[in-house]
């Protein structure tokens, strides 16, 4: 058996996680997730402005805070932080933590080859909409593909005690120290699925030992303290989701199905670029206090694509709020929200988009929402979207007047104006997996 | 009876672009057959009714006593174009808990 824990679940997430993971308890390996879609792009214009950037910065510090520990504990720490630049990210790694041996995995950015692939023929539509990527050339910030875990089973080849990468699939970050460690094959579909599941149970760190969860919450203990998620991975495919004894949440198979079907589409083929995985193939027990146990699972062959995550400039948005007393909380909102429109429409200013909420009403459920009668206050939320920088900037204008020249009782504007925003969006798109080569470099 | 499907279920939400997707699962695995008879992705498009511009889809997962709902064009654009609150559907499941389902009363009163 090997033990495998997961410190992040996105850029931003708890800073002392990782630290209590293997402080607390035996583990084997710790694994770290960074890269929502949104975070490559910010990382790419890091790395236009300084060509040492473009990784999650937070990372190395903590490889640092925690080396002697994965030293003398024997953790090896895989993490996806390198971003657009996981040389730069490794070297500094190695820098804070010269006694690690640090193994990088290249080959997922696929930014400086575009033009190569749209010249072999390749039109890297957009899976969404079906349009080609010439629609969006010269706007392009990034573009990376969603590699496996094989590659990142050969950086672990090399004895690295920190493997950095940029783009992987989130699960492969889990799944490969289970290839690593039982010789799985690339043809063991059912073993290369479980390990996948267990990989998309912990990916989001604490949202499956009882963060965010509806079941009980208020009964959930100790959330302050809360124990961040660990796989005991068997060779054969089973495994078992747990935490450290004393640390707060909880673990049920009630909580792991929630996480089971989190941003999931047909359950019966989960596409990774390892494997196709079957959800409906779980069985899911509860073995013991905050421990269940996953098996029987199946799985199928890949895709012989992968898929690249295509980052563009859109345009640009902006926010404003206003919040308004009782009485007539909303009407007064709903009062200046015509009026917004209305000087935007006299001012020949047009938008994609201008959508409205009113917040402690309708900003979370829409028309679902149960309709409140008389509330203590509403927050107004006006946004507006646009290709005219110009046109969104003129909009963060209009909201503060309001507060002289509109309906009476408006507050919180002590932000001010409204920053303007650029919208860089996301372009799905397939690439062939032979034009994928991936690589391993140890950093000395 | 009428009640809401909150009593009998629960339910995670997420994103994938402006596609947002809903996991909704019996507390008690035999309330599983009130769930996919009464939880259809019909119901589920008609309840969101403006909030969903596209279709809606429906996968089952019976070794769990859930059902997975797939639904499209949902998040006003989706990551970074959407101008909503919930750019990201993160609250769309405790919505649909509100909606209201018909159950036998003992069916809704069994123990096991």
């Amino acid at each position: 058996m090997i033990r495998i824990a997961s410190g992040q679940g996105f850029w931003g997430d708890w800073l002392e996680a990782p630290v209590r993971l293997v402080e607390q308890g035996p583990i084997d390996y710790l694994i770290l997730d960074y890269l929502a879609e949104v975070t490559m792009s910010i990382l790419q214009k890091q790395k236009q402005d300084d060509p040492n950037l473009g990784y999650a910065r937070d990372f190395p510090p903590l490889i640092g805070r925690i080396a002697a520990t994965l030293l003398e504990r024997n953790i090896t720490v895989i993490a996806n932080a390198g971003g657009v630049n996981p040389i730069a990210c490794a070297r500094e790694v190695k820098r804070l933590a010269p006694q690690l041996k640090v193994a990088v995995v290249l080959g997922d950015d696929i930014y400086g080859r575009i033009d190569d692939l749209l010249a072999k023929g390749y039109d890297l539509r957009n899976l969404d909409t079906g349009k080609p990527l010439e629609t969006i050339l010269g706007k392009i910030s990034s573009a990376n593909v969603y590699i496996g875990a094989f590659p990142l089973v050969d950086a672990l080849a090399t004895g690295a005690n920190v493997i950095v990468t940029g783009r992987v699939t989130d699960s492969a970050l889990a799944l490969a120290p289970m290839i690593h460690r039982f010789g799985w094959k690339a043809d063991e579909f059912d073993k290369l699925a479980a390990g996948t599941i267990a990989g998309h149970i912990v990916e989001c760190g604490a949202q499956c030992t009882g963060g965010n969860c509806q079941v009980d919450w208020q009964t959930i203990p100790d959330l302050a303290n809360i124990g961040y998620p660990i796989i005991d991975a068997e060779p054969d495919g089973t495994f078992f989701i747990t935490k450290h004894r004393g640390t707060g949440g909880r673990i049920n198979s009630d909580i792991v199905k929630e996480q089971l079907l989190y941003e999931i589409g047909d359950p019966k083929r989960y596409l990774t670029a390892d494997c196709s995985a079957d959800f409906t193939s779980i069985k899911l027990e509860d073995v013991g206090p905050d421990r269940v146990r996953l098996s029987g699972i199946r799985g199928g062959p890949p895709t012989d694509t992968l898929k690249v995550s295509i980052s563009y400039s859109w345009g640009w948005k902006a926010i404003g709020t206003l919040v308004y007393s009782w009485p007539d909380a909303l009407a007064k909102a709903k009062a200046a929200d015509r009026i917004v429109r209305e000087r935007l429409e006299q001012l020949g200013l047009t938008f994609d988009e201008i959508h409205t909420e009113f917040l402690g009403v309708n900003a979370c459920h829409g028309p679902v929402a149960t309709p409140v009668e008389d509330p203590p206050e509403v927050q107004l939320r006006i946004g507006v979207r646009g290709r005219d920088r110009k046109a969104v900037e003129r909009f963060t204008r209009e909201l503060v007047p309001l507060v002289l020249s509109g309906p009476p009782t408006a507050t919180g504007y002590g932000e001010g104006r409204p920053p303007v925003r650029e919208v860089v969006a996301f372009w799905p798109a397939l690439v062939p997996r032979h034009e994928v080569q991936t690589r391993v470099e140890v950093i000395e | 009876m009428k009640i809401r499907l909150g009593e009998i279920a629960h339910a995670r939400s997420g994103d994938k672009g402006d596609t947002a997707n809903i996991g909704v699962i019996a507390y008690k695995g035999f309330h599983y057959p009130t769930l996919l008879r009464e939880v259809t992705a019909e119901r589920v498009k008609q309840f969101f009714g403006d909030l969903v511009k596209g279709e809606v889809v429906r996968y089952e997962l019976p070794n769990l006593g859930a059902l997975n709902f797939v639904l499209y064009e949902a998040l006003g654009g989706g990551g970074t174009l959407s101008l909503r609150l919930d750019a990201q559907g993160k609250t769309l499941g405790a919505a649909l808990l509100r909606m209201e389902i018909e159950i036998d009363e003992h069916e809704l009163a069994r123990t096991e």
